[in-house]
């Protein structure tokens, strides 16, 4: 329960999708923080006490202890607080809902980052590949307004990063990562997603982020 | 109704070993099905579509992929007995963290010190003793990662002890000169039956990897 006394904070970037699914639980649950803007560039001593392991963003901190991992910290901040409940409560729905967040981490995150952030066409067809394979899972999976139901849940926070970031990289690199023709349901989902009242007063500016993804797309293709 | 509880498997496997454990410690009755990996059966298919990997929990005709999932699926379901989290959702989080970090950290490193050579090994094998080392650090003086009751990371982690005949045959180290303390953490693990009757002999493990070296056609 959150009191006054309660010394929230959250060390972040503006623009990370990881992040970006802390705050959105956070919002989701009434609860107010201080936000740390990292440079990760020049990372301060505050982020290299409270994440000496992996020395990364997001990191959650409620009174002075540290908590590190997006899934980690939403899953900690849903036991924390009961209002709003981000996991299902029966245990196979949580365990499937805990299955989905980790999909989506191992088999789009990084295929679609290693996708846009190329210029090797073999790796950029190899990832696209599997971005594709593994949204036709998601798309299967889709049966309500949101993974979570008719609220948003553990899922739909986990995959934001589809419905912000991925058309974002789609846009700047030419690609087809997320073609709403392919993958209608989903599509749907994700516009859902982001006019979600919560999410929606959450989600960074687009035109900072992309600017941000486009000058490191266009760095990377100068030094080839 | 009695509770139907099946797990498909592969001896070798240090995922497998892990929700074994687990069902040992809850006192849970189950089938244990050993999957031919070359070839799949219809069954694990159909449990695990999206992955088609081991080990899958299936409980009551329900499948249950990934193994830290499962063992908190487990953990769940069986509540009232032996609990393996902790109940405070901040030492929860760090368990979570740990057992995350294993993942990220010792089933990659150990699989290139037996799959490479040359200075990507010598990486490896530094990296491998560091991870362990940290480890070392976050088990400080307690009896086991979850303070003096097993838990969660020590579930994560104990598993892969199978596999380190192998790595330090391959690797040419010796792990216990390198990390004593998580040797003696082993053998404490080692003492309970839930442990012990679920892993199997190192040295059998290693000839599996001997057999797969000749056959992915490593020298």
């Amino acid at each position: 329960m959150a009191t006054n006394k309660e010394e929230l904070s959250l060390l972040g970037v503006i623009g990370s999708p990881f992040v970006c699914r802390v705050q959105i639980a956070l919002k989701l649950k009434g609860i107010e923080y201080k936000f740390l803007q990292e440079n990760m560039a020049n990372k301060s001593e505050l982020l290299l006490k409270y994440n000496p392991v992996h020395k990364k963003i997001p990191v959650f901190v409620h009174n002075e202890k540290p908590i590190a991992e997006s899934l980690i910290i939403i899953e900690y901040i849903d036991e924390t607080w009961n209002q709003n409940p981000i996991l299902p409560s029966h245990p196979y729905q949580k365990a499937l809902a805990r299955f989905w967040s980790k999909f989506i981490d191992d088999k789009v995150v990084g295929a679609a980052w290693k996708a846009f952030m190329t210029v090797d066409e073999k790796e950029r067809e190899k990832n696209t590949e599997e971005v594709l394979e593994a949204l036709q899972f998601l798309e299967n999976e889709i049966k309500d307004k949101f993974f979570g139901g008719e609220e948003i849940g553990l899922v739909d926070i986990a995959a934001v990063f589809i419905a912000f970031w991925v058309p974002i990289f789609q846009e700047i690199g030419g690609l087809r990562l997320f073609p709403s023709d392919k993958f209608p349901k989903l599509y749907e989902w994700s516009q859902e997603l982001i006019n979600h009242p919560v999410v929606k007063e959450v989600l960074p500016p687009r035109d900072p982020v992309f600017a941000f993804f486009k000058a490191r797309y266009e760095s990377l293709v100068a030094s080839k | 109704m009695a509770d139907e509880v099946v797990l498909l498997d592969f001896w070798p496997s240090p995922f497998g070993m892990r929700i074994r454990i687990t069902l040992a410690e809850k006192g849970i009755k189950y089938e244990y099905k050993e999957e031919d990996l070359r070839n799949k059966s219809p069954l694990l298919l159909q449990s695990n579509p999206v992955h088609k990997k081991i080990p899958v929990l299936i409980h009551n005709g329900k499948p249950i992929c990934e193994s830290l999932i499962a063992v908190q699926y487990i953990e769940d379901v069986w509540s009232n007995r032996n609990p393996l989290l902790p109940s405070d959702p901040y030492h929860r989080a760090q368990a979570r963290f740990w057992a995350d970090y294993v993942d990220k950290k010792v089933y990659d490193l150990g699989r290139k010190i037996w799959t490479s050579k040359g200075e990507e090994q010598e990486a490896a094998k530094k990296e491998f003793v560091e991870a362990l080392k940290l480890l070392e650090e976050q088990l400080g003086d307690k009896t086991y990662f979850g303070g003096d009751n097993f838990g969660f990371v020590d579930i994560a982690l104990v598993p892969f002890y199978t596999w380190f005949k192998a790595y330090e045959t391959f690797g040419n180290f010796n792990i216990e000169s390198e990390c004593p303390k998580f040797i003696a953490w082993v053998k404490r693990c080692l003492q309970k039956e839930s442990v012990s009757k679920s892993l199997p002999d190192p040295h059998k493990v290693y000839e599996f990897v001997v057999e797969i070296r000749k056959r992915i056609g490593i020298e």
